[in-house]
């Protein structure tokens, strides 16, 4: 298992430009205060020695932990405030900012990922919250340069306006296709009703969720 | 959101334990999904400060679960809705609270809402959840923004001091089945009917229930449902794909034959607590279920007394009955 553990900041414009990089590695590198570990293999990680005591700990009360996750399929150490929510972590400690922050209230679903294969508002969970988890965002979808079969779904359809909530519906449409992959218009609409689109491109969503499923 | 120190706690008597310890400071966390939208608003007044310290009780395993014990339904606290509404057990004997639960928001609030989560929510009342209005009455402050406000939303009965309404759409479909909560204190357990659970603003302006800082939910209990026994919960909502009710009705009764025996008739969105409707429970009662739906519509909402904006709810309200008991007759 390759574990490792990312250089200390070193100075605030290395860090913006390395967020410029395209991969994803690139971005990871560069990110963060040294707070983030991946094995970007992908492996589970194996528990520290140290996990008894953090279950103490956070028994005891604790401002600060590490969280052990997987997102994506890679295991991280993400080192969180306990205020910090699951989706200032991902976008902020992590740049996966393909989840986007629009209400911050679960009341929108922007920021939807999936915990361990559920849809959930990333806004509305804290990090500190997510030891042992398994996260899916919209950046763990595509093969490469493939994109997820939703994706392409989604972009032979004109799922969007703007855009700016697609990755919320796409990632509801994922939860649900991957307990139901053959919905009907009713369940469909039920799985995407915590989204809310501003440019109000729904019937295209829902038509781009109905040729998902009929890909699968 | 500030910061604040968090617990995870494995058992019921460490979670009591620090309410016992911290009270006010420390609160309560399930499915967060009411708590941080109120923690990171901040809507502060004298007698109403963001806590300090969060207590996570999604880790006990005491608390998750839902089972038949000796013919009744026992409920975990920290079971969520998703796993109530796809219980096989509970659409099979109890549709009226998967029923309830479908209707709960939606498939990301439903995901990690918990039950007890929902039936100790706050207010959704927006001067009480707006920091701007911190002399709110129901945060310790001395004026009712709502009464000469904007009130489209609020009570049409008892909401004399505070005419918030309660949110939950399982307390009226748990209070017509005739649940019971247990509580838990660092002292001991004990069990209360959900009706008697909730308090309106004469009571206690502060709280919406009748628990302490220092208690907690741990179990909710439904008896076993008389033979021939029909329920169903009608919300009406503003916007369809999700929103809170605007009114609600859960009904629970018995048929035989034509007749209608021991209803029960819980109504959400119209008062500061979930309104049980006696009169409109002994106008149905025994009788033959068709012919007594108008005058029970009628009765329901005898004595209610509308904002200035909400004059529509005493319609509703009527409306959804008429359309449960339909649904039922
Ligand atoms: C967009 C949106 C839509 C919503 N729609 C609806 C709706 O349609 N119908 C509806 O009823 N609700 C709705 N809600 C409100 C809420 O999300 C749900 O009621 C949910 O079930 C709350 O559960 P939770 O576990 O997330 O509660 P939390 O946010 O964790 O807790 C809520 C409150 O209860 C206290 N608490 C939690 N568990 C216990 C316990 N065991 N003992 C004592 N106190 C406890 C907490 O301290 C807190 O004050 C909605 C919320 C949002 C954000
Ligand atoms: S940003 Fe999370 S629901 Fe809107
Ligand atoms: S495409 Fe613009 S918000 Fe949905």
């Amino acid at each position: 298992m390759s574990e490792k553990e990312q250089e200390p900041r070193e100075d605030e414009n290395k860090e913006k430009q390395s967020r410029m990089n395209v991969s994803r590695r690139g971005f990871l590198k560069g990110v963060g205060t040294g707070a983030v570990s991946v094995a970007l293999t992908g492996v589970p990680l194996v528990l520290p020695p140290d996990a008894a005591d953090a279950a103490e700990a956070l028994a005891a009360g604790v401002k600060e932990s590490t969280v052990r996750l997987n997102v994506n399929g890679a295991a991280y150490r993400v080192k969180v405030k306990s205020h910090w929510t699951l989706l200032e972590v991902l976008r902020r400690e992590m740049a996966l900012t393909g989840s986007k922050k629009i209400c911050d209230r679960g009341s929108c679903g922007a920021c939807t990922v999936l915990m361990d294969g559920k849809p959930i508002y990333a806004c509305s969970r804290l990090a500190i919250e997510m030891d042992g988890k398994t996260i899916t965002t919209i950046e763990g979808l595509a093969d490469g340069e493939t994109p997820h079969p939703i994706q392409s779904a989604f972009m032979q359809n004109d799922g969007f306006q703007c855009g700016f909530c697609t990755s919320g519906f796409i990632m509801s449409t994922k939860g649900l296709l991957d307990k139901n992959p053959r919905p009907n218009s009713d369940e469909i609409k039920e799985a995407l009703s915590g989204n809310i689109c501003r440019c109000s491109a729904y019937r295209k969503i829902l038509a781009s969720a109905k040729a998902a499923t009929q890909k699968g | 959101m500030k910061a604040f120190t968090y617990y995870k706690v494995n058992s019921v008597p460490k979670a009591v334990s620090l309410l016992a310890k911290y009270g006010e400071k420390a609160a309560i966390l399930a499915g967060g999904s009411d708590l941080f939208g109120i923690m990171k608003d901040r809507p502060e007044g004298p007698k109403f400060k963001m806590p300090q310290r969060l207590i996570d009780i999604k880790g006990i395993k005491d608390l998750n679960y839902i089972k038949d014990r000796k013919g009744s339904l026992k409920i975990g606290a920290a079971a969520t809705l998703s796993e109530i509404v796809s219980s096989d057990l509970i659409r099979e004997k109890y549709p009226l609270l998967a029923h309830a639960a479908a209707q709960v928001g939606v498939p990301q609030i439903r995901n990690v809402g918990t039950l007890a989560g929902n039936l100790c929510q706050r207010p959704r009342c927006w001067y009480f959840r707006r920091s701007l209005f911190t002399d709110c009455l129901r945060k310790g402050g001395g004026t009712c923004y709502a009464l000469d406000g904007e009130n489209q939303y609020h009570a049409v009965i008892g909401g004399n001091g505070c005419c918030m309404v309660y949110p939950s759409d399982m307390a009226p479909a748990l209070i017509a089945l005739n649940a019971r909560v247990e509580i838990a204190t660092a002292k001991g357990t004990k069990m209360v009917p959900l009706e008697q659970f909730y308090v309106g603003p004469r009571t206690n302006l502060l709280r919406e229930n009748i628990l302490s800082p220092q208690e907690m939910v741990v179990t909710v209990e439904i008896p076993k449902p008389a033979a021939g026994n029909k329920g169903v919960y009608v919300k009406l909502k503003e916007r369809d794909a999700f929103d809170f009710a605007l009114v609600s009705v859960a009904v629970s009764l018995t048929r035989k034959g034509n007749m209608a025996v021991n209803p029960r008739v819980v109504f959400g969105g119209i008062a500061p607590v979930p309104l049980r409707s006696i009169r409109a429970e002994a106008v149905l009662n025994g009788k033959d279920l068709k012919v007594a739906i108008p005058e029970a519509c009628k009765a329901a909402m005898d004595g209610a007394h509308p904002l200035k904006n909400n004059g529509y709810k005493v319609d509703a309200a009527r409306g959804v009955l008429e359309q449960a008991l339909g649904l039922l007759a």
